[in-house]
C-alpha cells in the first residue's frame, strides 16, 4: 500500500488545518484506518529520519506538517507576524483553565489571588479559550474551556497531553506525610 | 531587615498577595508544609507597609491574606491538646492554595516551553491571503449606534398590517442565543440581516437583537461592517 501513503502526505502537504485520521478516511472514500494510521506513523517516522525542515505532528485530534523549531528564526524573517506573546500571567490563567476545566472564574481567581477579568477577555478575544455556558449557581458565572485553537498553537495532540506539573507527585506525598 | 525590604525592585511589584507570598517562600527557601509563620507573616506585613509607603495601591485581597497569615499565626500560638490530635495543622489552610498556585505556575511554565505555533514552530497558514483579501474588503470594528440604527432599519420593514395578535409560542433571549449559536456553528459568519427573517413578528425581532447584544457582552460574536457596502456581518468567536 505504498501508494495510500503518498496520497496522504499530498493531503497534508496542502491542508492548512490538522487532518483528522476520519476526515482522511472520507477523501479516500475506501480505506482501513489501521492502514492510514500506519501511512501516517511511517510519513512521521521517514521525516524524522530526514530530519528535513519539518516534521508531522499531531496536534488537534488531527495530523499536520510543520516546520522544525530548530529553523524558527529563518521562518520568522520569512513571514513577520505579530508573535503570540502571552504574559505569565496570562498563561498561569490559561494553565489553570486547562487543568481545572470546566472552570468558572472565581475558580481561577481563587487560585491566583488576583482579578483575571481582563486577562479572560484577552485569552477569549485570542480564542485560547471559549464560553461553553453559565453554571447553574449564584451569579450564574460563565464557564470557561480551552479551544482547538489552544491544542494547535501549544502543539498538543488533545487534552489528555498537557504536560504533568513537576509538582503533583512530589506535593501529593508529602501532602498524605501531614495527613498522617 | 529595613534594608532587605528596600532592595525590592519596581518592576517586581507583586502581581497578588499569592505572588508575594512564593517570592517569601523562595527567598527563604523554606518547605510550603512547613512554613515559619510568625517569620514571613511579618515578612508579609513589612512588605505591605513597603507598598504603602511607595504609594502603591494595596488591594484589599493583600489585606485578606495579611488577616490569614495573622490568624494562623494565633492559631499556632494555642495549646493542642492531646485529645485532639486529629486536629489538622493550622497553616495548610495557606499550604493547600499554595501548593495549588505553585504547581498552576509550573504548569504554565511547562506550557510555554512547549513548541509554539508561530513562535517555534510553523504551518502552513491562511494568514497571508487574509491579510491581503484585508486591504480589498476592510471591515469597521461597529460601535453600538450603528447596530441600533441596522436594527431601526429592520424594524421599519415589518409590516404595519401585521396586527393579528396570536398567542404565539414567545421565544426566549436565552433560547434564541443558542439558536443563534447553533447557526453560528455551522456557518461561522451570518450578515446581520440575514438574521432577521422578513416575515418576523416584532417581537421575535426584538428577542433576536437583545440575544445578538447578549452575546456581544459575552465576547461570543464579533461584529463588523464592509468598509464600501455597508453590510454587517457576525462572526462566531
Amino acid at each position: 500500500m505504498e501508494d495510500i501513503k503518498y496520497i496522504i502526505e499530498s493531503l497534508l502537504f496542502v491542508s492548512e488545518t490538522p487532518l483528522t485520521i476520519i476526515r482522511i478516511q472520507k477523501v479516500l472514500g475506501q480505506a482501513d484506518t489501521k492502514d492510514i494510521h500506519e501511512a501516517l506513523t511511517t510519513l512521521a517516522a521517514e521525516y524524522e529520519a530526514r530530519k528535513g525542515g519539518f516534521l508531522l505532528r499531531e496536534v488537534a485530534g488531527g495530523y499536520q506538517i510543520r516546520s522544525r523549531p530548530e529553523y524558527r528564526e529563518w521562518i520568522k524573517r520569512l513571514i513577520q507576524r505579530t508573535p503570540l506573546r502571552l504574559s505569565k500571567a496570562a498563561l498561569e490563567t490559561l494553565a489553570i483553565i486547562a487543568y481545572k476545566q470546566p472552570a468558572i472564574r472565581s475558580d481561577i481567581e481563587h487560585i491566583r489571588g488576583v482579578d483575571c477579568g481582563g486577562i479572560l477577555r484577552m485569552l477569549l478575544e485570542r480564542k485560547l479559550i471559549r464560553v461553553l455556558g453559565r453554571k447553574q449557581i449564584p451569579g450564574r458565572p460563565l464557564i470557561y474551556s480551552t479551544t482547538k485553537q489552544f491544542l494547535e498553537v501549544f502543539d498538543l495532540k488533545d487534552l489528555k497531553d498537557l504536560p504533568t506539573p513537576d509538582e503533583i507527585e512530589s506535593l501529593g506525598n508529602s501532602f498524605s506525610e501531614i495527613q498522617d | 531587615m529595613q534594608e532587605e525590604v528596600y532592595q525590592v525592585k519596581l518592576d517586581n511589584i507583586f502581581e497578588g498577595p499569592m505572588d508575594l507570598l512564593v517570592h517569601l517562600i523562595k527567598k527563604h527557601e523554606v518547605d510550603i508544609y512547613d512554613i515559619p509563620i510568625a517569620m514571613i507573616t511579618d515578612q508579609y506585613l513589612k512588605y505591605l507597609q513597603w507598598m504603602e509607603s511607595m504609594n502603591i495601591d494595596v488591594a484589599g485581597d493583600f489585606i485578606v491574606m495579611a488577616a490569614t497569615l495573622t490568624q494562623i499565626k494565633s492559631k499556632m500560638l494555642l495549646p493542642i491538646h492531646a485529645n485532639e490530635d486529629d486536629q489538622e495543622d493550622p497553616r495548610l489552610e495557606i499550604a493547600r492554595p499554595l501548593a495549588e498556585y505553585l504547581q498552576m505556575k509550573s504548569a504554565a511554565e511547562r506550557l510555554a516551553a512547549r513548541d509554539l505555533l508561530g513562535e517555534d514552530i510553523f504551518a502552513r497558514s491562511t494568514d497571508r491571503d487574509e491579510l491581503l483579501a484585508g486591504r480589498q474588503d476592510e471591515v469597521l470594528k461597529l460601535g453600538l449606534f450603528e447596530l441600533i440604527d441596522a436594527f431601526q432599519q429592520i424594524l421599519k420593514k415589518i409590516s404595519p398590517d401585521d396586527k393579528v395578535r396570536i398567542a404565539a409560542d414567545s421565544i426566549s433571549v436565552k433560547n434564541r442565543i443558542s439558536q443563534l449559536a447553533d447557526i453560528f456553528e455551522s456557518r461561522e459568519s451570518v450578515t446581520f440581516e440575514e438574521l432577521f427573517p422578513a416575515g418576523a413578528v416584532k417581537s421575535e425581532v426584538i428577542v433576536t437583537f437583545l440575544a445578538i447584544l447578549e452575546m456581544v457582552r459575552l465576547s461570543l460574536v464579533r461584529i463588523v461592517q464592509h468598509v464600501q457596502t455597508g453590510v454587517i456581518r457576525l462572526f462566531y468567536l
